[in-house]
């Protein structure tokens, strides 16, 4: 039963990377974009991004139902990240809608704009300072006599964390410029979206290396851990072996398999990291870890959140198919103007 | 500011902001599929124009209801980590039932802002009413855990852990369905009131517009008929409160002294240091039935609780008079409205009765605020009725007003950009709408 909320939890934690991920990456590849980028953004933005984002809710309900002790512990050491990458949510949300719904077309367009961007950036980045700190083994649970800063700054205010969320920023940039090759209406826009791909491919990458590096620099073996685990070998093996793939995709007319490629690519680098770490959730600096196995719920309500779980893909999956084959790949989707 | 008081004003401000999205995500929906159907069988222009008015400016509302839930969802752990450590296993069922809600209603609204001209009519139609009812079911789950804190079940408490857990019935527990049906219907109240009145005031500067008056009569419709039924449904809860928590009731009306039979008080302002409510009215025997349906039965008063055990008096005992207040006059409202709806043309055209409307557009959300302060006021100083103090749920991490301001001030913003918007929204309604010129003869 366990392994199978796990796994559920999982598959949220990818998809939301996936596609909230090409959501907030639109953001900030919007930057780069052109004078068209902006159209193309919220056009393609608009109808989902909603529904994309529900996908961190449920990983968050599942965590709290599931898995309580990680959730409030998190909450109480990483507040303060965590706090901003709530900020940057609702700031995000509502600016892209005021900025997509919003009659006015005068200097507000502006700033709504700013805000979006910024907030497209920050948000990421803290989300990855967040899951740094989960790992980086700077939390410190059993001596609450601690300074301020010992108990609630040190353990996410580091160059490994903040390696981490530059790496989910760029990460974000990536998926977003592939999804977006698929909006595009004419060749040369195309071709910019497949340089931009190209681009954040090549900063994700030497970011990913950064990242290794700098948790040699803080005492976390990545690279030895790594190595043990056959199941991350094989998962980063095929992460690579997706680049030529995708590469290859770019010239082909459909978006589908590309789009397809790059999910697989990010589901594949999350369960690469995910095995290193399992059953891992928190590292703890004295050694008492919180795992999945020593922070589960009680088994009755292991069964009823499975229950929920299964009822709810029964009818989400059909409706998101529905939506997805009603706006994409996309061609005229106007607000409710005539 | 101490860290409690921070933590509990920051959980206030941010669910008082939720809230009012989370009605307007609940009716407006129902409100825009039922003028969509007029236009399907009636074919009449103003019908669909109307729906999709409305459609732009609650697309708004809608992200802004999305990501202030989102926040929600981390601040019961960001500010009282204590109480979900131990209630999220037993509340999560609630939870995940909602999730699958926002996901239905999410991926519903955006195939209903965006299919206009992609869908069939009647698939689009049916879009609509996905969204209604997915949002009016998300609405009852959250109030479920909500009515758990109430009326704690499902568990046994021993030495500070939480055993014998079962999600069921912690999730229809005996609070469960009256606060579910009262809070539905207090959002097609307040919603539907406040839509009214913002057409209303448009109506008067426009006496003959179609577009309005329709839009009056289809929201007033739905707010007469909930307005009527909302104080039905709150003497039911009431009778609820005092089975299940006799201090909250006590400290709503003010009964300081266990009495039999007790009156009703009303208004007037609570007396702590002399334990009586100054300046109120009182009506003998009235309490007793209202709370136990027998003119002589006995109520019990605060008188039967330890200082450290009682509620603040005087905010749920003016929050309580507040939401009773507006809700009797909603009621008359209504019922004036039912009375005479066969004579609405002429109705609409009184421009008396117009400004009565207009006057009415706040008082349900007033009514909604104050109704949820009694509620978790009066539930104080209980996060889980009987079982924690919320001192002993707080997160641990000092400083917790500095997030507080924060949240306060983005909301703020949020609130300020809001209404900007949506008066530019509504200035620019005849420019699109054609229908929003024509007027009747
Ligand atoms: C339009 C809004 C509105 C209106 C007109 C009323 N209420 Fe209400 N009331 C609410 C909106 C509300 C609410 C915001 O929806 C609450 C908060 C918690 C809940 O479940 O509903 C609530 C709670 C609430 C409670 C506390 C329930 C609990 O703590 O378990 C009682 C006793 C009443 N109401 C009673 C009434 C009475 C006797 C009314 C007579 C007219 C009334 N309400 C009108
Ligand atoms: C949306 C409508 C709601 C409003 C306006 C509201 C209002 C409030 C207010 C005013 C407080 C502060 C009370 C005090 O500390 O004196 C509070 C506290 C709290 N509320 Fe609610 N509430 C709402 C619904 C809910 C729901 C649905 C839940 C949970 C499922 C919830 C959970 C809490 C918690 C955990 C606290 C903090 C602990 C406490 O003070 O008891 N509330 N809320
Ligand atoms: C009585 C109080 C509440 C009611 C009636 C309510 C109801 C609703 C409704 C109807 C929506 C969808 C409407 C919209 O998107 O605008 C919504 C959104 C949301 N609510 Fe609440 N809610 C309440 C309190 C809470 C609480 C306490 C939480 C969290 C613990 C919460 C979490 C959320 C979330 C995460 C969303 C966003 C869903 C999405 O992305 O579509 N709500 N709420």
């Amino acid at each position: 039963m366990l392994q199978i909320i796990i796994l559920i939890l999982g598959v949220s934690f990818v998809l939301y990377t996936i596609l909230g991920g090409a959501d907030f990456g639109a953001g900030i590849v919007e930057t780069f974009a052109g004078r068209k980028g902006e159209k193309i953004i919220s056009k393609a933005l608009a109808p989902v991004w909603e529904a994309n984002h529900v996908w961190l809710i449920l990983a968050i309900v599942i965590l709290f139902t599931a898995f309580p002790v990680v959730y409030s512990t998190i909450s109480v050491v990483l507040h303060i990240p965590l706090m901003v990458v709530l900020i940057g949510i609702v700031l995000r949300g509502s600016f892209f809608t005021f900025r997509h719904y919003d009659i006015g077309r005068d200097a507000s367009h502006k700033y709504y704009t700013a805000v979006f961007k910024v907030s497209s950036f920050i948000t990421p980045v803290f989300l990855g300072v967040t899951l740094g700190a989960m790992i980086l083994g700077r939390i410190d649970l059993s001596d609450t006599s601690e300074s301020f800063y010992e108990q609630y700054i040190y353990p996410w205010f580091n160059l490994f964390c903040f390696a981490m969320g530059l790496f989910s920023a760029l990460l974000f940039g990536y998926i977003a410029s592939i999804f977006l090759i698929g909006e595009t209406q004419t060749p040369i826009e195309r071709l910019r979206y497949i340089r931009l791909s190209k681009f954040f491919m090549l900063l994700t990458f030497v970011m990913s290396v950064l990242v290794f590096l700098a948790a040699e620099w803080y005492e976390l073996h990545l690279f030895s851990n790594f190595f043990n685990s056959t199941v991350s070998i094989g998962a980063f093996t095929v992460a690579l072996l997706l680049v030529p793939a995708i590469f290859y995709l770019f010239n082909h007319p459909s978006i589908l398999f590309l789009r397809l490629a790059i999910g697989l690519q990010v589901a594949m680098v999350i369960v690469g990291w995910f095995a290193i770490q399992y059953p891992v959730l928190v590292v703890e600096k004295s050694g008492n870890h919180l795992t999945f196995y020593n922070t589960q719920a009680p088994p009755a309500t292991q069964y009823q959140l499975l229950i929920a779980l299964f009822v709810g893909l029964l009818f989400v999956i059909p409706a998101f198919y529905f939506l997805f084959r009603v706006f994409k790949p996309s061609d005229d989707q106007k607000p409710a103007n005539p | 500011m101490d860290d409690l008081l921070a933590a509990r004003l920051q959980m206030a401000t941010s669910l008082g902001f939720h809230i009012v999205f989370a009605c307007i995500g609940m009716t407006m929906p129902i409100l825009m599929a039922f003028s969509e159907w007029r236009w399907l069988r009636t074919n009449e222009q103003v019908y669909v124009d109307l729906a999709k008015a409305w459609s732009r400016g609650v697309a708004l509302f809608f992200a802004v209801g999305a990501v202030s839930g989102t926040v929600l969802s981390f601040e019961l752990g960001l500010l009282f980590p204590g109480f979900m450590r131990h209630a999220g296993p037993i509340i999560g069922m609630p939870f995940s039932w909602e999730g699958t809600a926002f996901f239905v209603e999410a991926i519903a609204l955006g195939v209903f802002l965006y299919g206009w001209n992609r869908l069939n009519r009647w698939v689009h139609w049916m879009s609509g009413v996905v969204v209604g009812i997915s949002g009016v079911l998300s609405g009852i789950f959250v109030v479920s855990a909500n009515s758990w804190m109430n009326s704690p079940r499902g568990f046994t408490w021993q030495n500070g852990q939480a055993t014998n857990i079962d999600p069921v019935a912690a999730m229809f527990n005996e609070a469960w369905f009256s606060q579910a049906l009262h809070m539905t219907l207090a959002a097609f109240v307040a919603t539907a009131f406040a839509v009214a009145g913002v057409h209303a005031f448009l109506l008067i500067k426009n006496p003959k517009n179609v577009f309005h008056r329709k839009a009056v009569k289809i929201a007033l419709s739905f707010g007469a008929i909930t307005a009527f039924l909302q104080p039905l449904s709150g003497d039911y809860a009431a009778k609820d409160v005092a089975d299940r928590q006799p201090a909250k009731l006590a400290a709503l009306e003010g009964l300081y002294k266990t009495s039999k039979p007790a009156d009703l008080i009303i208004g007037g302002i609570p007396n702590d240091k002399e334990e009586r409510v100054d300046y109120a009215i009182h009506i003998p025997g009235a309490l007793s039935f209202l709370a136990h349906g027998d003119f002589d039965a006995e109520v019990i008063g605060l008188d039967q609780f330890a200082k450290e055990d009682r509620p603040p008096v005087l905010i749920t005992h003016v929050a309580f008079q507040i939401m009773v207040g507006i809700g009797m006059l909603l009621a008359l409202a209504g019922l004036l409205f039912l009375l005479f709806s066969w004579r609405w043309q002429h109705l609409l055209s009184n421009k008396w009765w117009l400004l009565f409307i207009v006057f009415l557009t706040p008082l349900g959300f007033i009514a909604v605020e104050a109704g949820w302060t009694v509620t978790e006021v009066g539930r104080q100083p209980w996060i889980i009725y009987g079982v924690m103090r919320t001192k002993d749920a707080v997160s641990a991490m000092p400083g917790l007003q500095y997030s507080f301001y924060l949240i306060t001030s983005v909301y703020l913003l949020l609130t300020g950009l809001l209404i900007w918007m949506m008066r530019r929204q509504i200035e620019t309604v005849e420019e699109f709408y054609p229908s929003a010129r024509t007027s009747k003869p």
